[in-house]
């Protein structure tokens, strides 16, 4: 079974496409890309544990660190190039996001909405740094150093003038319903982006 | 000694000669006539045929890969932590060949074979050897074993390059191509090595213009020079420090040149050894093919055309502290394959263990080599059915 957010970008990407997925994780998306929509693509990946699940399951995993760039990987070499939960970790998000888009013809980023309700009341009520179950670490110990709200997103696209094609945001069991569409920054926990230069 | 054989291990094993007739030509121009193959294998061929996986030996490589000899063998084969039951190259589920290349000294045809055409050690009129002919060479004996496709063809550093050429040469005869520690080519400063070992050789009074052989003597002294610089190279600063440091071996200096330092005894003592077991004139030979190595030459240079040729999977793998054969040389043919769009998958090991690394026991190598070969293996079973 595929991860709810990777079973919604599956939906957006083609038949027979080239596909880049940086921080590719066990290589499930890819493997069910490949199997169900004839897509090559490779994985970048660093962690070890998840390039062996690659290897196992026969997916294209290259060890590279994402945030060293991607300077090996010619222009428009791909169709999609995505990035499942991984934008707020990387240490910098508007290069990666530029990067994505010179390798790639179009670039598909998840990321967890820090302007989601809950997260702005336990700001507002607690005075802490919020904790939630989309996001479970602790101030110092988080690996999500760039995080962004869904306004803030869309104000870099327009200042970069990427186009987003396709936008969608979801509660965290990955379901849209009328609140997050009508007030998708307020009530959406998780962000998906279809962008274009 | 091994007082029983271990559970994961091949056994006792006997190698194998094997004689070819037909001549080779080789891409010197010259060609030999007749020649004889020495291999062993371990593990059962299936049959479909299709889960054998050939292993190609590095610069001072021996076919005698895994298991032992006999219950009096010190070691195991060269690459046994990776070869045997349950382990990476899995001989539950593969039909694993190990061979001697020509112009090696451990019985296949080489410098040291006898000559037909004057009944004397070839010596330095054996002809000069390549990468390419050897692939070649190997096609035969995958003929000879009835093996129309490898299910791998596996190698580490200059057997790296023999995995890349089979791709590149035979594209339909392999399935997987897995690369370890290797290069496209030798760089200028590789070759540089190289080339201090063969002067350190050639230079040595008793190598006789390489026909030592009648002298009844070997240019011993250029061996173990030869063997100090190379391994050298083959391990990291890091790992240098934390074995030797600067350690001494009486506890003090005396002021002399003796040996003092405990990594100076070492380095002797790995020529010493090496000086015994091997051939000169096969370590000259077999430094050249790895200076020569570059299947980009015949493609106006261009490593990706070269690539264009293959059809089979990759795996690339390299060590951090490998400086003789490094990272970036293993990612230019990453990057090359993906760029024409071939599978290929790569993993960079972390690891103080240098060059050498790619034939220690490190278990996150271990770990994604035997993943990989997991995957290879289902493939095996799938087409079989």
């Amino acid at each position: 079974m595929l991860r709810p957010d990777l079973q919604i970008i599956r939906t957006w990407i083609p038949d027979g496409t080239r596909v880049l997925d940086l921080g590719c994780g066990s290589g499930a998306l890819l493997a069910n890309l490949r199997d169900t929509k004839g897509v090559q693509g490779y994985g970048l990946e660093i962690d070890q544990d998840n390039i062996a699940a690659c290897f196992e399951s026969g997916v294209n995993v290259i060890e590279q660190d994402i945030d060293e760039g991607l300077g090996n990987i010619q222009d428009k070499r791909f169709d999609y190039v995505l990035m499942t939960q991984a934008l707020q970790a990387v240490h910098r998000p508007d290069l990666v996001l530029s990067e994505m888009l010179r390798v790639g013809h179009e670039a598909i980023v998840t990321f967890p909405n820090f302007g989601h309700w809950r997260v702005r009341g336990y700001l507002f009520f607690k005075g802490r740094m919020p904790v939630s179950p989309t996001l479970p670490h602790q101030w110092y110990n988080s690996p999500n150093i760039h995080l962004c709200t869904v306004r803030d997103f869309e104000a870099h696209c327009r200042e970069q003038g990427y186009r987003i094609l396709q936008s969608m945001v979801v509660d965290r069991h990955h379901e849209a319903g009328v609140m997050t569409r009508f007030l998708p920054n307020l009530f959406g926990e998780i962000a998906l982006f279809r962008v274009a230069r | 000694m091994p007082d029983i054989i271990p559970a994961d291990s091949v056994g006792l094993v006997t190698p194998t000669t094997l004689h070819f007739d037909q001549p080779l030509e080789l891409e010197c121009g010259r060609r030999l006539d007749a020649y004889e193959l020495v291999y062993e294998t371990y593990g059962s061929l299936n049959a479909a045929r299709s889960n054998a996986v050939l292993i190609c030996h590095a610069l001072s490589g021996h076919h005698h890969a895994a298991g032992y000899y006999s219950m009096d063998d010190k070691r195991p084969g060269w690459w046994d932590n990776a070869i045997g039951p349950g382990k990476a190259i899995d001989t539950n589920r593969f039909f694993v060949v190990s061979l001697n290349n020509i112009g090696g000294c451990h019985g296949s045809t080489g410098p040291s074979s006898i000559n037909p055409a004057n009944g004397q050690p070839w010596g330095p009129d054996f002809p000069m050897v390549t990468v390419r002919d050897w692939v070649s060479s190997q096609t035969r004996l995958a003929d000879a074993l009835g093996i129309q496709q490898w299910a791998a063809v596996i190698g580490g550093s200059l057997g790296g390059m023999q995995a890349l050429q089979w791709s590149i040469d035979y594209p339909d005869r392999l399935r997987h191509a897995v690369v370890i520690a290797s290069a496209p080519k030798l760089s200028a400063q590789n070759i540089a090595f190289n080339e201090v070992a063969r002067q350190s050789i050639l230079t040595d009074p008793n190598f006789h213009g390489g026909r030592y052989y009648l002298h009844d003597t070997y240019p011993r002294q250029g061996l173990i020079l030869a063997r100090m610089v190379g391994h050298i190279t083959y391990l990291s600063d890091d790992a240098m420090r934390a074995k030797f440091g600067r350690d001494l071996r009486a506890g003090k200096f005396h002021f002399g040149f003796d040996v003092e330092f405990q990594v100076e005894s070492y380095l002797r003592h790995q020529g010493e050894t090496f000086s015994r077991n091997f051939d000169a004139n096969t370590y000259l030979l077999m430094t050249k093919a790895l200076d020569y190595y570059d299947p980009s030459r015949d493609f106006d240079n261009d490593l990706e055309a070269a690539l264009r040729q293959t059809e089979c999977r990759f795996l690339v793998m390299s060590f951090t502290s490998d400086w003789r054969f490094s990272p970036q040389r293993s990612e230019e043919i990453v990057n090359a394959l993906v760029r024409i769009a071939r599978d290929v998958s790569y993993a960079e090991i972390d690891t103080d263990k240098g060059h050498d690394a790619f034939l220690v026991d490190i278990p996150e190598y271990l770990k994604l080599f035997s993943a990989y070969m997991r995957r290879v293996s289902i493939e095996v079973q799938d087409a079989a059915s």
